[in-house]
């Protein structure tokens, strides 16, 4: 795993390698060097598998990760390529040439996160959430709560009461 | 199965991908919706058929009747209280979201847990695998008009659910793992009652075999039914038996021992053909091997112990920040939580890698093309999916 990190590292800008484990490594790649490392990674170094591509929001920061997580079957080792994007553009180059199933995770994204992969079949039609109008709501700054107290009626709750207070008056009602 | 290559020509052309040209002006196509109650699948999924006659010539899957923004939910909670959340993510099989959680949490904060509890988890993970195999063995019957098998196997079922009441407290959702361990070990005589129940299994798995497996009529209706190409597992992210029946020895608990699976005795099934036949084969002799799995386990496991590692005060439990991703075999397939912490008292982000992701969208899209109408529902059956985890 070290060699493969040190051959990558003379061809592309890669940053923060962290060794989770043994057979787990996650590093960071600059975004114009990813969709080219990820195919080199498919083709010559056996990363065949696509295990999963997803986001996380990192809204302090103001930018998306996108985690694609690249499973070699021989060697029995994972690799996660981190990509970080501009939280205002979020756009990323599609690898649904590369993988099949790498348009429906783009499909998601699209919806959950609003990144915009351009090219990748269906990612403009809803996947999940038909009819949405709101900000993406996998964004950190979508309150959920808010949003359910704005979008549904508003049904009175059960009476509640004060234990204490309760059964003291239901014991004691002339004090 | 109807040859439709022998009238190829009354049917639409072919684009170099596989997919047929389809012209819906021209008055030969009816656009039917199967679902959201589909037989096919335990839970809510539409597919769109454009069909001829009565072939499919293209599919396309509708979900989102099941969504309740699980991963979103978790972000706003603490991790102990993620865990009645994420088991509702694949509820035929609870356990497997229960043990990926804890354990990528379990990662990032560099606890050890002890050896009892990686005994408990494997045991829990093998019946959960068992009970969910007996489940979809009446579904595969059932969809090629067994309906009895189903009556049969979900009775076998309900005992292995009543073994998981003995040790959890829950029949369905047990939430016995928790970040550090379990919750207790098997309560007094637990083996005896576990062999009962195998036996019982073991007794019915017999009987399937003589009225399913030898059944004419399954047979002819699942034989050479969704091919699945050896090319086509890693382009389309196949794994689990899926992968296995067309002869892909993909099994994490082998290629990635987890838990005690190391110190168990067991080979991986494959599978030649590829078909539903096949992969109904497969989890027939999984059924067999989960049973033989957890005759191992009740011999090797430790009857007492410590079961629990020490753990700060779970409510105010800071993890630092990282990412990892865990992964655990489960009926269907690759099962996974891709978890990332920013030194919070919370998740910064839950991912659920489900097999159904890959299974039911791309895979289901690709081999309904061509397949009789009435097949679609044994089809979708055959690729094991379970809607939730695809919309976590």
């Amino acid at each position: 795993m070290k060699n493969l990190i040190e051959r990558l590292k003379k061809q592309f800008k890669i940053s923060e390698v962290v060794f989770q484990r043994d057979n787990e490594i996650f590093l960071t790649v600059e975004k114009m060097d990813a969709v080219s490392m990820i195919t080199q990674l498919r083709d010559l170094e056996g990363f065949t598998h696509l295990v999963l591509l997803t986001a996380v929001d990192w809204l302090e920061e103001g930018y998306f990760q996108l985690t694609y997580l690249l499973n070699n079957y021989e060697k029995k080792t994972d690799l996660g390529v981190r990509v970080k994007i501009d939280r205002d553009k979020a756009e990323m180059t599609s690898i649904h040439h590369l993988w099949k199933t790498a348009a429906t995770y783009q499909r998601e994204l699209k919806e959950m996160f609003g990144i915009d992969f351009p090219g990748s079949p269906r990612v403009d039609e809803s996947f999940i959430l038909e009819g949405w109008d709101n900000i993406p709501p996998y964004r950190r700054d979508f309150d959920t709560k808010k949003y359910s107290e704005e979008t549904y009626f508003p049904r009175p709750g059960r009476k509640t009461h004060d234990p204490a207070e309760y059964m003291k008056k239901k014991l004691y009602p002339e004090d | 199965m109807t040859d439709i290559n022998k009238h190829r020509d009354k049917f639409p052309q072919k684009n170099p991908d596989g997919t047929n040209i389809i012209d819906l002006k021209s008055g030969k196509f009816i656009k039917v919706w199967q679902g959201p109650n589909h037989p096919g699948i335990t839970g809510n999924m539409s597919l769109e058929l454009t069909i001829q006659g009565d072939e499919i010539m293209e599919c396309k899957t509708h979900v989102g009747y099941l969504h309740r923004g699980f991963e979103k939910l978790m972000e706003r909670r603490r991790f102990i209280q993620c865990l009645p959340i994420c088991v509702r993510i694949a509820v035929p099989e609870p356990d497997f979201n229960e043990y990926c959680l804890t354990s990528t949490v379990e990662e990032l904060a560099g606890l050890k847990i002890p050896d009892a509890a990686k005994w408990m988890r494997t045991l829990l993970l093998e019946m959960s695998r068992l009970q969910s195999f007996l489940m979809w063995i009446g579904g595969q019957a059932g969809a090629f008009g067994l309906g009895i098998i189903g009556q049969w196997s979900n009775y076998v079922r309900d005992l292995v659910l009543d073994r998981f009441e003995e040790i959890t407290g829950g029949r369905i959702y047990h939430m016995h793992m928790i970040p550090g361990g379990v919750r207790g070990l098997t309560p007094d005589g637990f083996e005896k009652r576990m062999e009962e129940t195998l036996q019982e299994i073991e007794k019915v798995m017999k009987d399937i075999e003589t009225t399913m497996f030898n059944n004419s009529i399954f047979k002819k209706r699942s034989i050479g039914l969704g091919y699945i190409d050896p090319s086509m597992v890693f382009e389309y992210g196949v794994t689990g038996p899926n992968a296995r029946a067309a002869g892909i020895p993909k099994d994490v608990r082998k290629d990635y021992p987890y838990l005690k699976y190391n110190e168990l005795d067991f080979d991986v099934i494959t599978g030649k053909n590829s078909d539903a036949f096949t992969r109904a084969d497969i989890r027939r002799k999984e059924i067999h091997l989960s049973i033989d799995l957890i005759r191992q386990m009740m011999v090797k496991m430790p009857k007492s112990g410590d079961y629990m590692a020490k753990v700060p005060n779970v409510l105010h439990w800071k993890i630092p920040k990282g990412e990892t991703y865990v992964r655990a075999e489960c009926t269907r397939g690759e099962f996974g939580y891709h978890t990332v912490t920013d030194g919070s008292g919370y998740p910064r982000r839950i991912n659920v890698r489900g097999p159904s992701y890959t299974h039911a969208v791309a895979l289901m899209e690709k081999l309904a093309i061509d397949v009789n109408i009435a097949d679609t529902a044994g089809l979708m059956v055959s690729l094991h999916t379970y809607p939730p985890e695809i919309e976590r």
